[in-house]
């Protein structure tokens, strides 16, 4: 008659954040690297050219690190104080560098000393740069000023003074050796052309500009301050695309992913968000220990590098993909496979009769004793140690099949010191859990009636019944918390919701999904 | 009130095939079990319902193969007449007139009597008087036993009917006809561990002094030796956990079957009872088993209305299934829109589909999709609401399972339509959608918008809006779901009040829902509160109407009011406002725009128009019992009517469902006329089994033989054809074992054939006359042979110019005096 219903295994939605490809691939770091610097760390720049090692600016050193080395390759501490913006030229030869006593040095990547010294400002200097012919270098200072300075004889060649507050960052064409753009206190940014004695373009960020940054068609312009981060189009003269407000903090460092489809943002609200660039939507997020000053990206994405106000650098490399994809290829490559499809894609010619074979249902190990009414056994089967931790779904729809049958009693009692420890190990990893906790009372409530007489017998369980009822309480606890936050923004919601004619209650659509919607939805 | 004449009440269908057991013939063809006031004949091969033996006016409570001839079946009935039937071609033969309800009856091989179990506890037997009359009154009664169980079950004939073994209680009685003395054995209350030892069934080994009776603990005992009062002993089998409900030994005495509530049946070796075979699920409690008298099949009647026939080796070969009687029909009666069949509740956590004009169960949908554990006292999921969209494309429906002291485990599930395999596939499960019981749930009724919308009430004080949503942003993930699913799209609620019913109008701009007392009227586009009604009493069924009363909103409040609002105005009209008395069920036309109420208590049924406070149609005492459940389904041709009286039921047909699990309906006099004319043509000769083929093959036969007629008729016309008499007709067509004696009717056979000479003569002459007569012939020829197709007669008459006039005539006188003349002789 009709064959045996396998017991269902209920489908959980995954809860967090929803499997993207953006999170498979910014998930696909190694564990960090830290390492701890004199400072908080400021700057840190890749350099353009192969072994892609980096400059890191902290307190008043910087450090060149290789690729894969944990200690510095280099480090130049000639600094009278705090140093500031480690840049390296595009050949990867010349490093400069701020300070905070008003002198820009230049060094040689090889050497120690500095090459030259511009003397020129008078405060201490935030951003250094090189142009795009090498021969010139962009500086901005805390006196209002920025100023272009020729390497070859290390003169002055131009200041500008328009911005009417510390500027604080800047970068330069990578396509025009002319053109430089500038981010100050004063919220602006603006766009010079050294040929012209003043601006191109200013745009009004509207908060204190910490970071800006070009693509590399250099067609658009990102500048981050206070906790916006906003897209200017530069073609169009400087016009607002986009004003992104997802820290909330202020947000301190911007970088491009090498194949210009990913934005990354840094904030003192110690997370890195990623943003795609066709809509501007975050795609995934990083969290950190400490307020983020810095962050840099090594080309091609090999390696992530942040900076933090604790003076921890760390660094995330990217995982090697042969190693997954050889495990991957071991795994195909079955020698039963051959075996298993043979004659399976057989078809059958015209004249041929069709004997179809009755097709064997595969039942699990737990339906099967559960369709011979071996009720010990099947939950037996599905507290083994693989299944409890791996999937507990399994292990609560048979506790639930049994709590239908009328005989999870049976089924809970009559077990040893081992058997009990097992099934209480699983209680109390997810007795909290709220897709699992109405089941999981009714199962406490009878393990309590079974084994009330043997408490005090074994010192296991003894340990293990006093855990669960300091779970119990600790969740009562945070139960009521929430209660409390519930009824606070009921009362929020209550008082923003204007008045209507109708005497309708409260709960429109924003205040009632939050109470109502279903604790678990499933496909099927 | 207005009575009307021509509308009745009929039955339609869906009456219990479980309440006795079923007999199987000795060919193993036919299975034969009571069903309401008939018994009808099924194919035990093709599960096709052949006959319906009609005549009984009461409940038929037994049916037995009459012991002297293996082609008749006696029946009882609680009428009190026993009637005899020859099965094959559905023919009553004889009624005997008892003058007592009949509750069970009994009958063996080596008695005359019948054995009738009667009022007041007692076992009569009943001897038949052998007559050849049609109705027959049986007056020898003699008692046989008393104090006997109702329990059809608890009296069995021991080996070859020298005795009789009764159960009652904790008490085996013993009954032996040739010493004329009983026997009593008495078992105690209860054993040491706790089991019930009250009988249940008995059951007699025919061959051997044996009876094995089944307990209420669910065991079987073996009596034997119980010849003796002392002496006797049983022995015991063990193996179901609750009652045994049916006991039977197959006809060689091999095997015994048993069976119960664990819904499987047990075949015992006898005397090697260690061995046993096992029939697992098979569906729903056992409550009889039989044995075809060639042991080849075994049959169960099980709870859910339903026979199942089973190989003896164990193997189910067919299954006829009813109408399903649940325990309560939580989910009200519906029409799918897309079958035209009815959808109930069924077996415990299904839906059952049931065609309305074939009288058959056409599937049932499996909605908790759970192993189903017979045991009494065990909380299993219901099926509680279901709801239908307007095209059928989606079905709805709430589980639940309540249990003492635990939380109330709810799903929602969608069902979407599958048109390859043509049946609901799950969509998606929500689990626990509301935090309490769900009341009411409805679609949005409007069959062409593009997104469907189901709202659901529960007594959480919130109603929820569900919508199909395509999964957004489908490039981006890696798990795409490629089929749309359904969510929350809002969540309202009235001032904390439980919302009991909603509606969705005719034209889904409007929704409304009651709370309590506060009718609250929504619209689903931007789930604003539009207006509300306040009516003191709380509402308990809401509705719109239709078509031209669609402004229309009815509600029937919990103190008997049925009350309408007009909507356009915005105002409580309450002008047709009607107090009932109790409006127990409320039922809304989806067709047209009537409704009706049924008054449980005074079962009456009427029928109103929103617009109009004057019932249409009303009509009390409907039938006997009360009406639980109805549904308007609509007709797949519309009838016309001109009456105004019975103009509701132009459109469609308005089913009700009695307690008795009767499905009932109303019909006019023209539409019974009409079936009635419909079923005349489809009689077909009896006497070749009634198939595709032969409806294919018999049709051109006949016509064959109409052309074979009128190309002889003229030689042949003329005779008087000894098959048409009526005497011969009667001989050749009653079955052979009804007919009188041979010799009695040979006499008779013979006269038939003889031709008497001056009639045949005294025709003739009065032929020649007309024919003579009448100028232009033809005409007469065609009537006289009746069937002559009009292609021959086009024939004739284009042949008839090319002879003369008084050549044709010559030729005609020719013709027929060579023909009469011929048929004398081939006659004689």
């Amino acid at each position: 008659m009709a064959s045996f219903k396998p017991t269902k295994i209920q489908v959980y939605p995954k809860l967090g954040e929803k499997v993207t490809q953006d999170t498979l691939y910014w998930k696909n770091y190694k564990a960090p690297v830290q390492i701890k610097e004199f400072g908080a760390v400021t700057s840190i720049d890749f350099s353009p050219v192969t072994p892609h090692n980096f400059a890191v600016t902290a307190f008043t050193r910087i450090h060149i690190y290789g690729p894969f080395s944990q200690e510095p390759v280099k480090s130049f501490t000639r600094f009278k104080d705090t140093a500031y913006c480690g840049r390296f030229r595009s050949d990867g030869q010349l490093l400069v560098a701020g300070c905070e006593d008003s002198v820009v040095r230049l060094f040689d990547v090889s050497g120690k000393v500095a090459l030259r010294l511009f003397k020129g400002h008078t405060k201490a200097v935030h951003l250094t740069d090189f142009t795009s012919d090498r021969y010139q270098i962009l500086t901005g200072s805390d006196d209002y000023t920025c100023r272009l300075w020729d390497i070859p004889n290390a003169t002055e060649l131009t200041t500008y003074r328009e911005h009417t507050d510390y500027i604080r960052c800047g970068v330069t064409s990578k396509l025009n050796r002319d053109l430089f753009i500038t981010g100050s206190y004063d919220h602006t940014v603006k766009l010079f052309d050294a040929r012209v004695e003043k601006s191109v373009i200013t745009m009004d960020h509207g908060q204190p500009v910490e970071s800006v940054l070009l693509y590399p068609s250099e067609g658009l312009l990102v500048s981050a301050g206070g906790r916006h981060v906003k897209v200017w189009d530069l073609l169009k003269g400087g016009q607002p695309l986009v004003s992104l407000k997802n820290h909330h903090k202020t947000v301190t460092s911007l970088a491009l992913s090498s194949n210009g489809q990913r934005l990354l943002s840094a904030s003192l609200d110690r997370h890195v968000k990623v943003y795609s660039t066709t809509n501007y939507k975050v795609v995934h997020n990083f969290d950190y220990a400490a307020s983020i000053l810095s962050l840099a990206l090594a080309p091609d994405d090999e390696s992530i590098v942040v900076g933090m106000t604790n003076s921890i650098l760390s660094i995330k490399h990217r995982k090697n993909q042969e190693d997954s994809k050889e495990i991957a290829g071991q795994q195909r490559r079955r020698p039963s496979y051959r075996v298993f499809v043979k004659g399976k894609n057989y078809v059958p010619k015209q004249d041929d009769y069709l004997v179809s074979k009755p097709v064997k249902e595969h039942l699990a190990k737990y339906d099967k004793q559960l369709r011979r009414f071996n009720v010990s056994k099947a939950l037996d089967t599905a507290l083994e140690t693989w299944i409890r931790f791996r999937k507990p779904e399994i292990t609560m729809a048979v506790i639930k099949e049994l709590d239908r049958r009328g005989t999870l009693k049976n089924a809970l009692a009559g077990r040893d010191e081992r058997g009990l420890s097992q099934l209480l190990n699983f209680l109390i990893g997810n007795f909290v859990d709220a897709r699992f906790t109405p089941v999981l009372v009714t199962a406490a409530e009878m393990i309590l009636d079974i084994y009330q007489s043997i408490i005090g017998q074994s010192p296991l369980v003894d340990r293990q019944l006093l855990r669960l009822q300091d779970l119990v309480e600790k969740e009562l606890d945070y139960q009521k918390e929430l209660l409390e936050v519930l009824g606070m923004l009921d009362t929020m919601f209550a008082s923003s919701l204007p008045r209507k004619e109708v005497p309708c209650s409260g709960i429109g659509k924003s205040n009632g999904l939050t109470q109502g919607e279903p604790t678990t939805l499933d496909w099927v | 009130m207005v009575e009307h004449g021509d509308i009745r009440v009929v039955h339609c269908g869906g009456s219990k095939l479980n309440f006795r057991d079923p007999v199987i013939t000795h060919d193993s063809r036919f299975l034969l079990c009571a069903s309401g006031e008939a018994v009808k004949v099924f194919s035990t091969s093709t599960e096709e319902c052949i006959h319906e033996l009609r005549g009984h006016t009461g409940l038929v409570t037994g049916v037995l193969l009459r012991p002297s001839n293996h082609l008749q079946v006696y029946s009882s009935s609680l009428d009190g007449t026993v009637r005899l039937w020859d099965f094959t071609d559905g023919i009553l033969i004889k009624t005997c007139v008892i003058g007592y309800p009949i509750y069970s009856f009994y009958a063996s091989a080596k008695h005359e009597n019948i054995f009738v179990f009667a009022e007041r506890f007692q076992l009569v037997a009943v001897h038949l008087p052998q007559s050849g009359d049609q109705l027959v009154e049986a007056r020898e009664l003699s008692a046989v036993l008393s104090g006997v169980n109702p329990n059809p079950a608890a009296i069995a004939f021991g080996r070859g009917g020298e005795f009789i073994a009764s159960v009652n209680d904790l008490q085996l009685e013993v009954y032996f006809f040739k010493k004329q003395k009983s026997y009593r054995f008495f078992l105690k209350e209860d054993n040491k561990k706790g089991g019930w030892n009250t009988f249940t069934c008995v059951a007699c080994h025919p061959k051997d002094d044996c009876i094995a009776t089944g307990h209420e603990d669910g065991k079987i005992r073996l009596w034997r030796n119980f010849n003796h009062k002392k002496e006797y002993t049983y022995s015991t089998l063990h193996w179901h956990h609750s009652a045994v409900s049916s006991l039977c030994f197959t006809p060689e005495g091999t095997n015994l079957l048993s069976g119960g509530v664990e819904s499987v049946l047990i075949q015992w070796r006898y005397k090697q009872e260690s061995e046993r075979d096992f029939l697992p699920r098979l569906g729903a409690a056992i409550t009889h088993i039989t044995v075809s008298p060639d042991g080849s099949l075994f049959c169960t009647s099980h709870s859910d209305n339903k026979i199942t026939i089973i190989q003896s080796c164990v193997k189910v070969s067919a299954v006829i299934q009813g109408l399903v009687k649940g325990d309560s029909i939580r989910t009200d009666l519906m029409m799918d829109p897309r079958s035209k069949a009815l959808v109930l509740n069924g077996k415990p956590g299904h839906l059952q589909f049931y065609s309305l004009q074939r009288d058959k169960l056409l599937y049932n949908l499996d909605i908790v999709q759970q192993e189903y554990i017979h045991e009494s006292g065990l909380q299993q999921f219901e099926v509680v609401k279901a709801a239908f969209d307007a095209s059928g494309l989606w079905l709805a429906t709430v589980e639940e399972r309540h249990q003492k002291a635990a939380e109330l485990e709810l799903n929602l599930k969608l069902w979407a339509f599958d048109e390859q395999t043509q049946s609901f596939v799950l969509n998606t499960t929500i689990s626990a959608p509301h935090d309490a019981q769900i009341t009411a749930m409805s679609f949005r009724q409007t069959a062409d918008s593009q997104t469907t919308l189901l709202v659901s009430t529960s007594k959480d004080g919130h109603f929820k809006a569900w919508q199909l949503a395509a999964p957004a942003h489908t490039e981006d993930y890696i798990q795409s779901v490629n089929c749309p699913s359904w969510l929350c799209d809002f969540v309202g609620a009235y001032h904390g009040l439980v919302p009991e019913c909603c509606s969705f109008s005719a034209d889904g701009s409007l929704l409304a829902v009651a709370f309590q007392e506060v009718v609250t009227v929504w619209s689903p586009a931007t789930w604003e509160l539009t207006f509300f009604f306040f009516s003191p009493p709380s509402i308990s069924d809401l509705c719109f109407g239709r078509l031209s009363c669609s402004k229309y909103l009815l509600g029937t409040t919990a103190s008997n009011l049925l009350c309408c609002w007009n909507l356009l105005t915005c105002s409580c009209k309450t002008s047709p406002c009607i107090k009932v008395l109790s409006t127990q069920n409320f039922f809304c036309d989806s067709l047209n725009r009537f409704i009706s109420l049924f008054l449980s208590f005074l079962l009456s049924v009427f029928v109103f128009k929103p617009s109009e406070p004057r019932p249409l149609f009303s009509r009390k005492a409907v039938c006997s019992g009360k009406v639980t459940q109805a549904v308007f389904a609509p007709r797949e041709e519309m009838l016309e009517s001109c009456e105004e009286s019975s103009q509701w039921l132009n459109r469609s047909q308005l089913y009700f469902l009695t307690q008795q699990m009767d499905l009932m309906t109303f019909t006019t006099k023209a539409e019974e006329d009409r079936l009635l004319a419909s079923s005349k043509q489809l009689v077909i000769d009896d006497s070749v089994a009634m198939t595709p083929f032969y409806l294919l093959l018999g049709k051109h036969r006949q016509q064959q033989q109409e052309h074979r007629d009128s190309d002889s008729s003229l030689w042949a016309e003329r005779t008087a054809l000894p098959q048409t008499s009526a005497s011969i007709k009667e001989l050749l067509q009653t079955p052979a074992h009804v007919l009188p004696s041979t010799s009695y009717l040979c006499s008779m056979f013979v006269q038939s054939l003889l031709i008497s000479v001056s009639d045949a003569r005294s025709a003739h002459a009065e032929e020649e006359m007309e024919s003579e007569k009448e100028e232009e012939d033809s005409e007469e020829e065609m009537e006289s042979s009746r069937s002559k197709p009009e292609l021959v007669a086009a024939a004739t008459e284009s042949d008839a110019p090319a002879l003369t006039k008084a050549q044709a005539r010559e030729l005609r006188r020719v013709r027929k005096l060579d023909h009469s003349w011929l048929a004398g002789l081939l006659d004689s």
